[in-house]
């Protein structure tokens, strides 16, 4: 019936039985706790119930690997304050568009004759910013390293190009940083981690040696499909048995070891590390990106000065805790109650890649 | 005054909005019960029962792959009949159309209505045309309102029991695909054909044949998902689907896939979802395998005891989630 | 918003390449990937390729799928 390549086989059914009863076997300690940090894997292991593939004892649960919803509010501000400035126009990705920042969220905004326009691609902001020369496009630039290389393409483009008007707000967070953090609260207790798939695409294994070395939590690379992510619990659960603590890729398709170098130049030229807010979590030293001084012209908090509101955090959000694994979406009180995909109070239930939106949609009140 | 657009004193009553309604209207849709175009039309009905519906079509763009808004307003009213168990008979018709509107879109439109209501054999008896000033609605808006007859069918509205089947004509998703890579604001180009049809041939096939058929609907606006979640809201039994028994066409799955949809949510405009008594299933099928909209069709899933009032899919991989309502924000103006 | 889907390559223009799943077509930028090939199945994400697909290593990881598989099976038949 359904042909497509390089996914259809490895969402076979008979293959991911054996491979649950592999993992039944082979985990044999009380608690195994396995952290993903990414939300296409949060949605998969929802989408295909995984969970109920495995045995009572392992406990997977999700961290915070939705770029969206660590987003910290002030961002968010910003960036609608952007959209009521005359001659800007701010260009985001579908997600960011229903959040609620400090007292409304961009879509909103635009209700309110902001101007916003939702794209699928950096460079289709690029190509209005082309065709615009009298308004500055504004694009926020959220995502993880599997996003943050396109940015660099398409600032490159547009010094090329000399556009003046594109501009980004760089909101860009590194997932590793975010994983040391997680393993240093003892609250977690995570005994392994399923890593991004596509981050590990960009960055390689390398970035993750110092959680398996200086830490002892092994990690696995896994990718999206129902049996890559069977298989990478296996992988987990194999080492954790053994008392081995090392970084595997099961990924072997797509991800290279070494990552992709061309990516990896582009991060190098155009951004630098900087330390960054992540929502729950706190300051994280050198966990977001920042321009580069040379192409600082083109970063639109510099560029573009706004009057900010005050930042206000939602009473009774419990997202910080939601996105460091702490809590699952059932118990935070709001949940389902006052925060509902229609009416979000926090990001984590707006998101498509969101925790609580995952576990509403597939799993219910 | 310009002869090639829609202007505001076209709907205004006058000598301008006669013009318009004898020469594109009357012409088109001719029949008895509209020609004498009173207050309103005056018809007969034999049966005791009727089916009585109405929806309003905003459909963005007004023209998509293989299909138009007037199409659309003729068959989705006409399904919404058929899905009762009622013979599509009259429409009604209500116009809002924009100042500027081109008369040639407009004629272009209507036309089309006229051929899908021939093809069904419904009459248009009856309608309205209102102008707004420009910018005050995106081109033409319709509004249709349908009178069917009840067929005689016993088995139809009785109660679902657990092991009761579910089935589907066909593949689903394509209007959805179809409506929302019509925008153009996509950068994908996407080869799907909005499955626009009328159903009442589906239908009055089942009904000949005696299948015991208790429910059906067509999935238009949030699709098959929200469909099914409307047959268990407050009920004291559930749904279980098989997700590797919906039939979909490759390129929607590839779409969806890519652009991050499921095809479960999707409108469909040429489809039934119905509910069969235990054992009927694989008659229905193959009864509606014996027309050409219904060559796909499928059994998708059964009754359940529990839990009560939810939708579950039973995943490709053995696991198993659940299918809430539609949440969030979906597709605008996709019908 | 990483959705995985493998597309084929169909053209490649500079920069540019014209990619189909399925019959839905869509133009990417594969400055990531200049290397890649006609026929080639690359990832996309937000409008850029990010890495070629290695068929044979997708092809070795179903048969790493299929050998646990048949471990399991073989376990599971073991006279206890």
């Amino acid at each position: 019936m359904r042909v497509m390549k390089f996914l259809e086989e490895f969402r076979d059914l008979d293959l991911a039985k054996k491979l649950a009863q592999k993992i039944r076997e082979t985990a044999r300690k009380d608690k195994i706790t396995l952290m993903e940090v990414c939300g296409t894997h949060t949605m998969a292991i929802h989408k295909f119930g995984i969970r109920g593939l495995l045995p009572e004892n392992i406990r997977l649960i999700s961290g915070p690997g939705c770029p969206v919803c660590v987003t910290p509010n002030q961002y968010l501000d910003r960036a609608i304050s952007f959209s009521f400035k005359e001659n800007v126009l701010v260009t985001t990705f579908g997600d960011m568009l229903r959040v609620p920042g400090s007292s409304m969220s961009l879509e909103l905004a635009r209700a309110q004759g902001g101007k916003v326009k939702m794209v699928y691609s950096p460079l289709e902001a690029l190509k209005l910013a082309r065709e615009n020369p009298e308004i500055k496009v504004v694009f926020l630039a959220v995502g993880f390293e599997t996003t943050s290389p396109g940015i660099c393409v398409t600032v490159a483009q547009a010094e090329k190009e000399k556009l003046k008007n594109f501009l980004v707000l760089v909101g860009h967070k590194l997932i590793p940083p975010a994983m040391e953090a997680l393993v240093k609260d003892k609250r977690i207790g995570v005994n392994g981690f399923i890593c991004p798939a596509h981050v590990s695409t960009i960055i390689g294994l390398a970035p993750y040696q110092f959680l398996a070395r200086d830490y002892g939590i092994p990690c696995v690379v896994a990718g999206f499909e129902p049996l890559d992510i069977l298989q990478g619990i296996w992988m987990l659960v194999e080492m954790i048995e053994a008392g081995e603590a090392k970084v595997k890729n099961q990924y072997q398709r797509v991800a290279r070891e070494s990552g992709n170098k061309n990516a990896q130049r582009l991060l190098e030229k155009f951004f630098e590390p900087v330390d960054s807010e992540w929502r729950g979590l706190g300051v994280i030293p050198k966990s977001g990106y920042k321009l580069k001084e040379e192409f600082s012209h083109r970063e639109a908090e510099k560029m573009i000065p706004v009057k900010v509101e005050e930042t206000r955090e939602h009473k009774g959000c419990r997202c910080g805790e939601v996105l460091q694994g702490l809590i699952e979406p059932k118990d935070c009180p709001l949940y389902g109650k006052v925060c509902t995909p229609e009416s979000p109070v926090g990001p984590c239930m707006v998101s498509s890649e969101g925790s609580c939106s995952a576990y509403y949609k597939y799993v219910g009140i | 005054m310009n002869k090639n657009r829609i202007v505001l004193a076209h709907g205004d009553g006058g000598r301008l909005s006669r013009n318009l309604i004898e020469e594109i209207f009357a012409k088109a849709f001719a029949n008895p019960e509209l020609a004498p175009l009173a207050d309103s039309a005056l018809l007969a009905l034999t049966g005791k029962r009727i089916a009585f519906t109405t929806d309003s079509y905003t459909v963005k763009p007004i023209f998509f792959p293989e299909s138009d808004i007037g199409k659309l307003a003729v068959f989705g009213t006409v399904n919404d009949l058929s899905v009762m168990g009622a013979r599509p008979l009259y429409l009604s018709c209500g116009f809002i159309l924009e100042e500027g509107l081109e008369i040639e879109v407009l004629k272009r439109i209507v036309d089309s209505m006229k051929s899908a209501s021939e093809m069904v054999g419904v009459k248009l008896v009856t309608g309205d045309t209102k102008v707004v000033e420009k910018g005050s609605a995106d081109k033409i808006f319709i509004n249709t309102s349908g009178i069917g007859e009840l067929l005689n069918w016993r088995t139809m509205g009785k109660a679902p029991e657990p092991g009761d089947e579910i089935l589907i004509s066909g593949t689903i998703g394509e209007h959805g695909i179809a409506v929302l890579c019509a925008r153009g604001e996509l950068e994908l180009k996407i080869p799907v054909k909005s499955d626009c049809a009328p159903v009442w041939e589906l239908v009055s096939m089942l009904y000949q044949e005696k299948v015991n058929v208790k429910w059906m609907r067509d999935p238009t606006r949030g699709g098959v998902a929200t469909c099914l979640n409307e047959l268990v809201l407050g009920q004291g039994f559930g749904v279980m689907i098989g997700e590797d028994k919906i039939p979909v066409l490759d390129s929607v799955d590839s779409a969806c896939e890519i652009l991050g949809l499921d095809p479960l949510y999707l409108a469909n405009e040429g489809k039934i979802l119905c509910l069969v008594k235990k054992g009927e299933a694989e008659r229905a099928r193959e009864i509606m395998r014996k027309s050409q909209l219904g060559k796909k069709a499928e059994i998708i899933g059964e009754v359940i005891s529990e839990p009560a009032g939810k939708v579950l899919v039973r995943t490709k991989v053995g696991g198993t989630r659940v299918l809430g309502m539609l949440a969030g924000a979906p597709l605008p103006r996709i019908c | 918003m990483c959705l995985a889907v493998p597309m084929r390559v169909e053209e490649i223009n500079g920069s540019r390449a014209k990619v189909d799943s399925a019959g839905v077509k869509v133009e990417v930028d594969i400055s990531m990937t200049p290397e890649v090939k006609i026929g080639e199945y690359v990832i996309v994400h937000a409008g850029f390729a990010i890495e070629v697909l290695k068929p044979e290593e997708a092809e070795e990881t179903l048969r790493l799928f299929r050998e646990i598989a048949e471990l399991a099976e073989g376990e599971s038949n073991e006279v206890p």
